[in-house]
């Protein structure tokens, strides 16, 4: 059994070794540890599904109750002609577990307005629920149960040419963001006694050429630093022009050969090159500040923090070594016996207990080690924070600030938003989209329009939105494109994976695609 | 990405047994219905019209185990298999009616005859160089009367590439708009490490591997005499592996893997299925916006990134003036007479608008076709060496002649003029 095991641990090593390169062992446990809900196998759907089954998430399940039409599988790669009629999870749950027989497929014949009705509790087990196409009223609904049970909920729409997805999470933290182009920690500014004393252990002057020019420049700059200090009242460089004649200091340190030629130090090249940053106050990021600021970083005490971390040891104690049994106690009473029977007893005992405690002390350590990842990306740590739909849909507390400030360029992709929101209540109004057949189209042009201006009327919103936008909205007839499809697929896997793994930074909280002109924007509604 | 090309024909027929109730209703609405966003010269129709049935594939790839994390047509049973080829029977076998032919080749196996019957070309290539390829034959399809570019001629290329959470897709319309040589500075060459921290600086495990695999390799010849070094093989692995670590040790530098080693070896780029499925889905539309006429196609660069949140960055590149590729005026080079023939391989190879790889140059000398250096073939470069020590008078050559330059980047030879500076 252990040889299986270590046999299908290599061959997923190979499998999944292009994206380990990207969120390493610990991020793909987190996945495969992970339960995602699929709302609607719909092409959208389905092709978000396949993006996180291909990298191999632990499980899924899809709630979906309907039945495939020919529609359906006319843009839907994960339906097939001969599944019309049938069941449309059950069909589309049954070629996504064949991408990928790591992952555990599972469906549910059931709409979610049902689900919600018998048993909203049944969204409590998922990591993350994905919801696609969803009316709004299901959305709301679904909102705010996730939303009590801190289950985070992806709403992702493809309406004609326009993408759709809405992130509705209370609090996610992310300790390993991963970010593109940090700048270094380098303390220049305030070097600590050990890196003063390193720095002290070079005297530039005194070295021969090799050793001068193969000094890093961290230690170039900080001699030359040093210097202008020492001139300069303790001030470092802090204009262009300071820096300017900084760089100038370090130039003139460059050896020269016996003609006064500047010699080749490369190092001396990059310290001249790296100045600016290197002068770089250190500083906690306001971002981290915030944090610190923040009421959840300071109701802990020492106390209840190293509590939950030794009570967690412990757990693993349990479910590993333990055998299902805490640590032994080590303390037995007293009782008749010679001195020496006794004595060897209770050594057996104490000896154990001394034994288990070790052990809980190395998971002690484990742990502490995800401590030492926050330490090291400490200038990274980001929380994502999004409004719930509820505030996010009440008049009183709609984001008017945002949409009327994007709409001040009428062709901003929040047109789009007003318009998805315009067409969900043409949707309540008239039990059917706009525009779905052709000799729809003409009539629901006004219709739409009328839906629009209560929109806007509703939430006092003082803003225009163009007759092409709603020609254009009928003229979609709710189609679901499957190239929009396939990018909003891509767009909302990674998303989710970036919540199951708290790695990488997740976006907050609306995402707009425009197919037809290839752009995109996020707001924050 | 899968490293295909899907040359496209959009079937205006009918006929079809694999029709059935509803299957085109997502499509047919953009297609029978004209709007305030459509292109100027669309006219919508209600005649029955098809998806795509005529597909072309070339890949000369086969499938490896890591291809499966996100290339969605493979599954562990194809390991070994023609990546063409099994592409194609998962998609005739899934999509009723469509029809993909696989090509298992090199796109440069493929000649002009082939490219000419595309509508459309479709790249998920991994290398700028295959790209370079590509971009010079459209452009060597296109036909001019009297200096007018005749738009039959045009076939549109539309290019994705990604890398871990990075992509863009971009739209060609060669002889028209920014080709791939325009905007070659988008590409950065590859950056090495020096040999002189490789042989004796190490500081870095990568440059323990790379000492390993570039010096040790040859010199020990670990299994056997003219055995390259296979990044596939796990026991090639291994051994640069086991060496990487003997390197680091005696230098103190920690840090490495196996899995660093594979990844320098065989210059690894970290791949997801999500990014490919971002940019393959924004090169599908394109595809429909030009196959339909319906729409005005994406003008035409998007980057996309999504590390922190999405981020989309959409642009018109501009065509260069005197870009190597398009402008079809011939290039001016400007060397002394004195300068030897060195000079001029060098530039182009490190000229960041040409990045020739092993460019080969001949020029009429005294009416005759000589060869001046070609490094592909080893009797002909050791033949042609001496050249490069030679100077252009000694070779020569004469201001203002042509100069014929053939690379791997270019299915076409190239012209340059060669201006003597005093």
């Amino acid at each position: 059994c252990k040889d299986t095991m270590a046999a299908t641990k290599a061959s997923k090593e190979q499998k999944y070794d292009r994206q380990l390169r990207l969120w390493g062992d610990h991020g793909q446990e987190t996945l495969e540890n992970a339960h995602v809900c699929l709302i609607n196998a719909t092409a959208t759907g389905t092709e978000i599904l396949k993006n996180l089954v291909l990298p191999g998430i632990g499980a899924f399940t899809i709630v979906d109750g309907h039945t495939v039409t020919g529609e359906d599988v006319g843009n839907n790669f994960f339906l097939s002609n001969n599944s019309i009629g049938k069941i449309r999870a059950q069909a589309a749950t049954e070629l996504l577990q064949e991408l990928n027989s790591d992952v555990s497929g599972n469906f549910v014949e059931e709409s979610p307005d049902k689900l919600l009705d018998n048993d909203p509790e049944f969204f409590h087990r998922f990591t993350i629920v994905i919801g696609v196409q969803l009316p709004e009223s299901t959305c709301l609904r679904l909102g705010s149960v996730l939303w009590s049970a801190a289950v985070p909920f992806l709403v992702c729409k493809t309406y004609g040419l326009i993408g759709y997805m809405r992130l509705v999470v209370q609090e996610h933290t992310v300790i390993e963001s991963h970010p593109d182009n940090a700048l270094e920690d380098l303390r220049l500014d305030q070097p600590f006694a050990e890196f003063k004393n390193h720095i002290q252990s070079y005297d530039l002057d005194s070295m021969d050429k090799k050793d001068h020019s193969h000094t890093p420049w961290i230690i170039v700059v900080a001699k030359y630093l040093e210097k202008w200090l020492s001139e300069h009242n303790g001030q470092p460089p802090k204009n262009y022009n300071e820096k300017e004649a900084f760089r100038q200091c370090i130039r003139e340190g460059i050896l020269k050969n016996e003609n006064g030629v500047p010699e080749d130090e490369e190092n001396f090249e990059e310290a001249i090159k790296n100045v600016n940053t290197a002068l770089n106050p250190t500083k906690v990021p306001s971002a981290v500040e915030d944090l610190f600021n923040s009421v959840q970083c300071n109701d802990i005490t020492s106390q209840t923090l190293s509590f939950w971390v030794m009570l967690r040891a412990v757990k693993e104690f349990v479910l590993n070594e333990g055998n299902g049994s805490l640590p032994v106690r080590g303390t037995i009473p007293d009782m008749i016996a010679d001195s020496q029977k006794f004595i060897n007893l209770q050594n057996v005992y104490r000896q154990k207990a001394m034994q288990d405690a070790a052990t809980v002390s190395k998971h002690v350590e484990c742990l502490l080690q995800s401590f030492g990842k926050v330490c090291k990306n400490a200038s990274f740590l980001r929380v994502v924070r999004c409004r719930s739909l509820a505030e996010e849909y009440s008049v009183d507390s709609v984001n008017k600030d945002e949409i009327t400030s994007c709409m001040d360029n009428p062709d901003s992709e929040m047109v789009f938003y007003l318009m998805l929101r315009a067409v969900d209540r043409f949707y309540q109004q008239h039990s059917r989209y706009p525009g779905v057949y052709n000799y729809q189209v003409e009539d629901d042009i006004n219709k739409l329009k009328l839906c629009v201006n209560n929109l806007l009327q509703e939430y006092s919103l003082n803003v225009n939105i163009k007759d092409d936008y709603i020609h254009e909205f009928c003229r979609y007839g709710a189609a679901e494109p499957h190239t929009v499809a396939a990018f909003l697929g891509g767009s909302a896997a990674q998303e989710a994976i970036k919540i199951i793994s708290h790695q990488f930074v997740p976006f907050s909280n609306t995402f707009i695609y425009n197919a037809m002109s290839q752009t995109s924007a996020t707001l924050q509604l | 990405m899968a490293d295909a090309d899907e040359p496209m024909v959009v079937d205006g027929g009918d006929g079809h047994n694999c029709e059935w109730e509803g299957r085109w209703n997502h499509v047919k609405k953009f297609l029978e219905r004209s709007g305030p966003f459509t292109h100027p010269d669309f006219e919508p129709s209600t005649e029955a019209l098809s998806g795509f049935h005529n597909i072309h594939v070339v890949d000369m790839d086969t499938i490896d185990v890591s291809n499966l994390n996100r290339q969605f047509l493979f599954r562990g049973k194809d390991v070994g298999r023609p990546k063409a080829d099994v592409a194609a029977d998962f998609i005739n076998s899934r999509i009723p009616g469509c029809c993909v032919i696989p090509h298992f080749k090199k796109i440069q196996d493929l000649d002009e005859t082939f490219y000419r019957q595309f509508h459309i070309i479709v790249c998920g290539l991994d290398s700028v160089v295959a790209r370079r390829w590509m971009n010079g034959m459209l452009l060597s399809l296109l036909v001019y009367d009297d200096g007018v570019l005749d738009p039959g001629s045009i076939i549109p290329l539309i290019d994705g590439g990604t890398e871990g959470f990075k992509g863009n897709a971009r739209v060609i319309l060669p002889g028209m708009t920014a080709c791939i040589d325009c905007t070659l500075e988008l590409y950065p060459p590859q950056v090495n490490f020096p040999m002189c921290t490789i042989a004796s600086m190490p500081r870095l495990p990568e440059h323990c591997i790379e000492y390993a695999r570039m010096l040790l390799w040859p010199k020990e010849k670990p299994f056997g005499d003219g055995v390259v070094l296979d990044g596939d093989d796990p026991e090639h692995i291994q051994w640069v592996y086991q060496r990487s670590l003997e390197r680091a040790a005696e230098f103190n530098i920690t840090g490495v893997t196996y899995r660093l080693t594979q990844g320098v070896v065989k210059r690894i780029i970290p791949a997801v299925a999500s990014t490919n499925a971002v940019i393959a889905a924004a090169c599908a539309t394109e595809v429909f916006k030009i196959a339909s006429s319906a729409f005005i196609p994406l003008n035409n660069y998007m980057v996309f990134n999504d590390v922190d949140g999405l981020y989309t960055y959409t642009f018109e590149a501009e065509r260069k003036e005197n870009c190597s590729a398009c402008s079809q005026v011939p290039l001016d080079m400007h060397f002394s007479p004195t300068s030897k023939l060195q000079e001029v391989l060098d530039y182009l190879t490190e000229s960041a608008s040409l990045q020739m790889k092993s460019p080969a140059i001949t020029a009429t000398v005294e009416g005759k076709n000589k060869t001046l250096y070609l490094q592909s073939v080893a009797s002909i470069e050791q033949r042609t060496r001496p050249n490069l020590s030679k100077t252009l008078k000694e070779l020569g050559l004469a201001d203002r002649q042509e100069l014929a330059v053939a690379d791997v980047t270019t299915p076409q030879t190239m012209l340059f003029r060669l201006c003597f500076t005093s």
